[in-house]
């Protein structure tokens, strides 16, 4: 653990800090008035259908989308006042997208070194050894050379993975990185993030992977239209809901098979 | 002047035989028109060629091969059979002229086709790269989204407009002959090639603003929001992961509108800058035998014709590359 690791210097306990976070697109309100608070070394799970604002929520800490209303903070510092660096920011916060997005024009390498050289001005033969390192502990180290699309889905969102901790964040936000996936596939990415939970990342997932989050979350909050309908441990959320909401959900999932 | 633009057009037009004929009829003698058929037929032929290669079965190749033949023969036999065909023969396709009129001999008042044709390329080459880059700048203008740049969005888009609309013949008389006109200190002493590369850069850069723009609009926004969310800034974004994506992506249509830009260098020869088309006038005028224009035709295909089968290898490539991708 040593890129992904957490630096020393944190002094306060809460790494994300969402506090009565609202955001519209034109009329339409996704986020209304959502808190939450992540500690570090904490792994919290976002659950809820579709559309409940999950997604929306962890672009919003880093920043990509600008929030309508309420404040976001990072290791104790308010990032959405403004005048704030957003650069910086998002330096330090690792965001892996359901599409991987990875580079299709870069090779693997180039794909995981070129933030950490062209926005931390990491020397090359430095960042090279970082992405060696990290790709080989995930499995990737004889794909380095290959282009993206030579890769699988999972292989592809486990660089994608990479790409973001070779930045060396302090928090990740995982958004649907399995919804994808084919499959058989799902069980080698999650397996990637349950190492990085071993290894102490904070990590704010939204996943429809009910086993998954039972599994590896601290706590699980259901969101729905917006707002956070009930937030528990695993054990508690998933055996005991308290919300009618919540249990209608959970219902559908297992409905579906899913849980 | 204004007839010197003409033969521009013959060269310009070359590679299809009908807007020779239709730009041909308007100032010259009625068998102009008909001239040019076997021309095409020829190019016809050796367009074709690789493709029969690549079509595979050995049926079909002997089939494609005797029917392009058939239809050779035939429209050279219409050339020959025609009232005027022997005149039509001598006045542009006599090869004593056409030799005379390649090597040139200024001592006697015309210059070498062959020669001349340098300066096309020299205009097209450097035409060329400045038309990259200015052409980029407009569109990184166009496609920018801050309220301070408004202004300029605003001059950008005036601007394509302007230079898309103007016929590229009136910029180059514009320049060519307005810029000398100012008596500005080093503005107006260039030769009459630099003000022909001014005027195409202004003209092409216009067209080639708008593929940037495609090719810029064609990289997904998942993208952008990669890139940004790993903490690049908006420029190193743009230059690492969008613009290289964005280029992949308007190779084929960038490569069209060089083939274009290398034939209309022949427009500068309206200022009397001796380049191809320009030298084989000269010769025409001077021995009533229109055999230089021919010369100057083949020479524009000689430089045409390759970056127009590279073009397409291209396109090929790029279609086998994406196919493979989408079968992993």
């Amino acid at each position: 653990m040593t890129a992904a690791s957490l630096p020393a210097t944190e002094t306060t306990a809460e790494a994300i800090g969402v506090t009565e976070v609202h955001k519209s697109f034109g009329q339409n309100e996704v986020l209304s008035g959502i808190s939450l608070s992540v500690a570090a070394h904490e792994v919290i799970c976002l659950i809820g259908a579709s559309g409940s604002g999950k997604s929306t929520l962890l672009r919003c800490i880093n920043l990509l989308e600008p929030i309508s209303s309420g404040q976001i903070r990072l290791l104790g510092q308010d990032v959405t006042r403004p005048g704030v660096d957003a650069n910086l920011v998002r330096r330090r916060v690792g965001i892996v997208f359901q599409s991987y997005n990875l580079f299709p024009h870069m090779t693997v390498q180039r794909n995981v070194t070129l933030a950490p050289v062209k926005a931390l001005r990491m020397p090359r033969a430095q960042a090279d050894a970082q992405a060696a390192e990290l790709l080989a502990r995930f499995g990737l180290a004889d794909k380095r050379g290959e282009y993206p699309d030579r890769l699988s889905g999972g292989q592809q969102q486990r660089v994608a993975i990479v790409r973001a901790l070779a930045m060396q964040p302090e928090v990740m936000l995982l958004d649907e990185v399995t919804s994808a996936l084919d499959p058989e596939l799902v069980a080698e990415v999650l397996e990637v993030i349950r190492e990085l939970a071993a290894g102490g990342m904070t990590m704010l997932i939204a996943t429809h992977e009910m086993g998954f989050a039972r599994d590896i979350a601290n706590r699980i909050c259901f969101l729905e239209e917006g707002r956070i309908i009930e937030e528990a441990p695993p054990a508690e959320l998933f055996t005991d809901p308290k919300d009618d909401r919540t249990r209608r959900f959970l219902r559908r999932i297992v409905e579906a098979g899913r849980l | 002047m204004t007839t010197d633009d003409e033969p521009g057009t013959v060269g310009a037009a070359g590679p299809s035989g009908l807007s020779v004929s239709g730009a041909g009829l308007t100032r010259r003698p009625s068998p102009d028109g008909r001239i040019v058929e076997p021309s095409p037929g020829g190019f016809f032929s050796a367009g074709r060629g690789p493709r029969l290669l690549s079509a595979g079965g050995g049926r079909a190749a002997v089939v494609s091969t005797v029917s392009t033949l058939v239809v050779l023969a035939a429209l050279v036999a219409i050339f020959l059979a025609a009232p005027g065909s022997a005149q039509v023969r001598h006045t542009f396709f006599d090869p004593h002229d056409m030799w005379q009129s390649f090597i040139g001999n200024p001592s006697k008042g015309y210059y070498s086709v062959g020669e001349a044709i340098w300066l096309n390329i020299r205009m097209f080459l450097v035409a060329e790269v400045l038309i990259l880059i200015l052409a980029l700048v407009i569109a990184l203008i166009r496609q920018s989204t801050g309220p301070v740049l408004f202004p300029l969005r605003v001059l950008a888009m005036i601007y394509v407009d302007f230079f898309r609309g103007v016929p590229l013949l009136l910029v180059v008389y514009a320049i060519g002959f307005g810029l000398p006109a100012l008596r500005l200190a080093f503005v107006s002493s260039q030769s009459f090639a630099v003000y022909g590369v001014i005027a195409l850069t202004l003209s092409y850069s216009a067209y080639v603003s708008e593929v940037y723009r495609a090719g810029l609009n064609s990289v997904h926004q998942s993208q952008v929001a990669a890139a940004r969310s790993l903490g690049l800034s908006h420029g190193t974004a743009l230059r690492y992961v969008i613009l290289p994506q964005a280029v992949r992506n308007i190779v084929p249509p960038l490569l069209n509108d060089f083939i274009s830009l290398q034939k209309d260098t022949a427009l500068v020869g309206v200022l009397g800058a001796i380049e191809a088309n320009q030298a084989a006038q000269i010769y025409g005028s001077t021995f009533f035998n229109y055999s230089s224009l021919t010369v100057a035709a083949i020479l524009f295909l000689i430089l045409t014709i390759p970056l127009a089968r590279f073009t397409d290898r291209l396109i090929e490539k790029d279609r086998r590359r994406r196919l493979a991708g989408a079968v992993t």
